[in-house]
């Protein structure tokens, strides 16, 4: 039985289930859930593997009158990176709503939200891809009003607006596609799509939905409220997740679909953008009072990055492409695994000194050092530094920008790193200051500072595995094996 | 795997596992913390002992993995990387004892245990790397592990001399980075090479990517240079003084500044290709650079009065003899530059073991309170008078015959300025140590020091003694015997062959 269809119907039942039943058994579904998922998810990988990209028709009816699933290499890595950032979250929320209570509405909306992304990870026509992008967007403002005070839900209120906003602009892209080509699929889109004022207007409309629910840079307004003021599981989610799913959409329609008829100064527009959240997330991070506030400004800064690699993909070069895209691809996973671990790290520290003042840290060091720990090592990986993915990624990045003579992304990259350094250690710097032995310290269950740091040192050691994602990529992908 | 695969990964796993360990080590089992460290630095000692066995005996140890498609992470050991490992594990095992010794009943001691351990192993890593991306690979990781260290008393100080330290590391770190790319772009590989890789493969791109390579080689003698201490470089160097004395030991000796001097001395033999370079014409900048350093650290030295902050001055001096040597076209600076990474790490270690020793038992700081402390504490003084002459290359120190053979690799390259720089920074560097040797053995004592504890027979504590008297025997040991067959000079000797006889 092929694995598909599961990855989207399981989290939808055991959503339902969870919002039916008692809160304690809703987290025991919940591991047993993960259990399953994990499961699933391996059988997926290793069919991916063995056969190829596959297709999945849903109740046997073919497209284009059916609705039909497809995953290659791509979808299988982001559908893994969900399940296991996922469950090391999910570890981390069991004990913190032990301790909070009130988790009777997390479960259901974190199983849902689940679902959704993994249905955007296969889906294999715009309009599926509408409706998965509509369901992220609720479930995902769902989880950031669980936080019940007045900031987070002027927070929901922005992330809902923004949400529909872009929904609604990329709705209307597929409208002006179906109405010039009569087809929703992807491949035979694909096949008709040519450089037309139409298409020109489809892509400009759907990427600039998708730039939203991706905060990308002047579009981000959303984000770090939203991100920034949510419960810790919540945030975390959001931030290594929700936005990894617009953005592998975006990254599909450009390579799959629109290809050849993308203008080159669109993709430069996109890259000066990515360009200008690095510096302006990262001079916010810097400005930052608030931990959790500083990590969600990292969130808009580390997002320019993935987009740096749309103008290297449209490069001419096929060899420039290639690493650019295996580079933004194998950085969304990194920045996925680091993005989580700093948020669980972060709301740890929080929560354990009741203060979420950046300069009150003193004696973090000493007295919560694995979440220091995880919280530097993620650091390590947004920084680009050797041995982790992020340094990998970035290689790949600085190969493709020299071969395809594109130096100034060779700056912004360099640059990018720096600037994340000085954020980062502004965090490691204040907890290095000794705290007066008195100051109390409310105790942090093990499980939550050990789910931080076992995310954060994934995302480092994909730095010296990185061949394995990378082969799992190379089922299906758009561009040709790296000519080396 | 064979042992000849699994010998590197082991030197490399020795600390870093150790280092692993020991964090997850609470703070008061004292006893297994001091086990480990010494065992762990016992266990690399040995190994590096068998591989220098093997490589004497023409064997070849390399371990290696892909990181990416025709990217390599390599550790190899060639004549060069023994001779840093070396002594990186021999100044270890003495700093792990001193550290202990001079810690002891301080708090966090399992974090400084543990990230002192992740440093060796960085440099281990560094030393064993087989081409430029393992080598960045190590140097950043390098940068990350030594901050803990230096900012580790948390003072406001320490915290400031921290970002000082990371704002030029990681800036220089970045340097290097986007060089290794853009080389590696050219060449396809940049793979560690006898007589340079870019000699060897890129002899096309000479014509046509001249300026190109040009800038590349001072990108990457940029990246290094930060740590390095070239002028002007060099200002985080003294600053980041503020590290307990075994951090400044091993700064100063094997880890930060000599991983600098050590990736120059890579960029310019097995990158570049020393030929190459000296064609390029990037050669005498280099050693102009290095000249204009050793005289202007002697030059700042002599105006310190703070000990460790002269010493520091001192080793941005004397480092540039490692480059200014490298950069002397001819086999005679090579082995001069090569051989002074190993002296001058034995004598600046046993400099700062010193003054650390001084400062813990008598708490003083400065120069101009010493006056006398040779009565009090003659085995600690006499440890530092003999690095002190190293330093200035009275004979029959090691420091001697760097500076014999930087002299004579002077005039074979046919600059004679070299010589006379080394002559007036020799002056330069007596008369900011012999004021020193002089007023500790010979002024009057001007206070009454507290005598040592009871019960201890030594001048202090044993732990903080011994291993600067062990290392000033071995700095000694590398003069007196230089032409013994295991002493440093033969195998910079063997490493000058192997660059310029293929």
């Amino acid at each position: 039985m092929s694995a598909i269809p599961l990855l989207i119907v399981l989290p939808l039942i055991l959503a339902a289930l969870c919002a039916l039943i008692r809160e304690r058994w809703a987290t025991r579904v919940a591991f047993v859930g993960h259990v399953g998922m994990l499961a699933i998810v391996a059988q997926l990988l290793s069919d991916v593997i063995e056969r190829g990209p596959l297709r999945y028709a849903v109740g046997d009816w073919n497209a284009p009158l059916g609705i039909e699933l497809y995953a290659d290499g791509l979808s299988a890595l982001m559908i893994a990176m969900t399940a296991v950032i996922g469950a090391g979250i999910s570890v981390y929320a069991a004990d913190y709503f032990r301790h909070r209570g009130n988790s009777q509405s997390f479960w259901p909306l974190w199983w849902l939200l689940w679902a959704a992304m993994n249905a955007a990870f296969l889906a294999a026509d715009v309009f599926t891809i509408y409706v998965t992008l509509e369901l992220i967007g609720l479930a995902a403002v769902g989880l950031v009003i669980l936080a019940r005070d007045a900031v987070a839900l002027g927070a929901g209120l922005r992330y809902l607006l923004a949400a529909l906003l872009g929904s609604l602009a990329y709705l209307l892209g597929v409208a002006i596609l179906y109405g010039a080509h009569g087809t929703l699929a992807l491949a035979d889109l694909a096949a008709r799509i040519e450089p037309h004022l139409s298409t020109s207007l489809a892509l400009a409309l759907m990427s600039v939905g998708l730039l939203i629910k991706s905060a990308l840079f002047p579009l981000h307004y959303w984000l770090p409220p939203a991100h920034g003021s949510s419960l810790t599981p919540v945030s975390a989610l959001l931030s290594a997740l929700v936005v990894k799913a617009s953005f592998y959409l975006l990254l599909r329609l450009w390579t799959d679909m629109f290809g050849a008829t993308i203008a080159l100064s669109a993709a430069q527009l996109i890259g000066i953008f990515g360009a200008a959240a690095i510096v302006w997330g990262s001079l916010a991070a810097l400005r930052a009072r608030r931990l959790k506030m500083l990590v969600a400004y990292s969130t808009v800064a580390q997002l320019g990055y993935l987009f740096l690699l749309f103008p290297m993909i449209t490069a001419t070069d096929t060899s420039a492409a290639t690493q650019a895209w295996q580079g933004g691809v194998l950085y969304a996973l990194a920045h996925g695994f680091a993005k989580a671990a700093m948020f669980l790290a972060a709301g740890a520290i929080v929560h354990a000194w009741g203060d979420d003042n950046i300069d009150h840290l003193e004696g973090t060091s000493a007295r919560l050092p694995l979440c220091l720990f995880a919280f530097a090592l993620a650091g390590m990986t947004l920084m680009g530094l050797p041995p982790s993915g992020g340094f990998i990624a970035k290689w790949l990045l600085l190969r493709s920008a020299f071969e395809s003579a594109q130096w100034w992304w060779i700056i912004v990259l360099l640059a990018g790193g720096l600037m994340t350094a000085f954020y980062v250690f502004r965090v490691v710097r204040s907890a290095f200051v000794p705290a007066s032995p008195s100051r109390e310290l409310n105790s942090i269950p093990l499980s939550m500072q050990w789910a931080a740091l076992v995310l954060a040192l994934i995302s480092v050691a994909l730095g010296l595995t990185a061949t394995v994602p990378l082969a799992l990529l190379s089922v299906g992908a758009p561009f040709a094996e790296l000519p080396l | 795997m064979t042992f000849s695969e699994w010998a590197p990964l082991l030197t490399l796993g020795s600390s870093l596992v150790t280092g692993v360990v020991i964090f997850a080590l609470p703070e008061e089992r004292r006893s297994l913390r001091t086990a480990l460290n010494l065992g762990g630095a016992l266990v690399k000692l040995l190994l590096v002992v068998a591989m220098l066995w093997g490589v004497f005996h023409d064997r070849e140890y390399r371990f290696s993995f892909e990181l990416l498609p025709g990217v390599d992470f390599m550790l190899r050991s060639d004549s060069l990387a023994m001779l840093f490992v070396t002594l990186s594990a021999a100044l270890w095992l003495c700093t792990t004892l001193y550290a202990i010794g001079y810690l002891e009943g301080s708090p966090q001691r399992s974090r400084f245990f543990g990230f002192f351990s992740l440093c060796v192993s960085s440099t281990v890593g560094i030393a064993l790397a087989g081409n430029l991306i393992t080598f960045v690979f190590f140097y950043e990781m390098l940068t990350l592990s030594t901050y803990p260290l230096v900012v580790h008393r948390g003072s406001e100080k320490a915290l400031r001399a921290g970002n000082l330290y990371l704002a030029y590391t990681l800036g220089g770190g970045a340097l290097l980075l986007a060089a290794t790319v853009w080389l590696y772009g050219l060449l396809g590989t940049v793979d560690f090479t006898q007589g340079g890789v870019v000699e060897t493969l890129g002899h096309t791109l000479s014509q046509t990517h001249r300026g190109v390579l040009i800038a590349i080689f001072f990108m990457l003698i940029a990246g290094f240079g930060v740590k390095a201490g070239l002028v002007p470089l060099h200002t985080w160097l003294p600053i980041a003084m503020v590290a307990p004395a075994p951090v400044s030991a091993l700064l100063h000796a094997v880890a930060v500044v000599k991983a600098g001097a050590f990736g120059i001395i890579r960029v310019v033999y097995d990158v570049f290709g020393v030929e190459f370079a000296a064609d390029l014409n990037v050669l005498t900048p280099l050693a102009a650079v290095a000249a204009f350093t050793a005289l202007y650290g002697s030059l700042r030295a002599l105006a310190q009065d703070e000990l460790k902050r002269r010493l520091a001055f001192s080793t941005v001096s004397q480092v540039s003899y490692i480059v200014l040597g490298t950069a002397l076209f001819g086999p005679l600076g090579t082995i001069g530059g090569a051989v002074h990474l190993v002296h001058q790490g034995l004598m600046k270690i046993t400099l700062f073991f010193c003054a650390g020793n001084v400062a813990e038992t008598l708490g003083l700081h400065r120069v101009s309170e010493m006056s006398g402390v040779g009565k009090r504490m003659p085995w600690t003084m006499s440890a530092f008078t003999l690095a002190a002459f190293g330093m200035i290359g009275l004979p029959p120190t090691a420091g001697f015959v760097t500076k014999w053979y930087l002299g004579a690799g002077a005039i074979a390259a046919h600059m004679e300025w070299a010589l006379v720089v080394l002559v007036i920074s020799s002056v330069l560097n007596a008369a900011y140590f012999l004021p020193i040797v002089y007023a500790v053995w010979f002024k009057p004592a001007t206070t009454q020091w507290n005598e040592p504890a009871v019960g201890t027979r030594f001048e202090t504590d044993w732990r903080l003694l011994l291993p600067p008297l062990v290392t000033v025997l071995l700095s000694l040991g590398a003069g007196v015997l230089a032409g013994a067959e295991f002493s440093p000079l033969t195998w910079a000797k063997l490493f000058a062959v192997e660059e310029y006889i293929r």
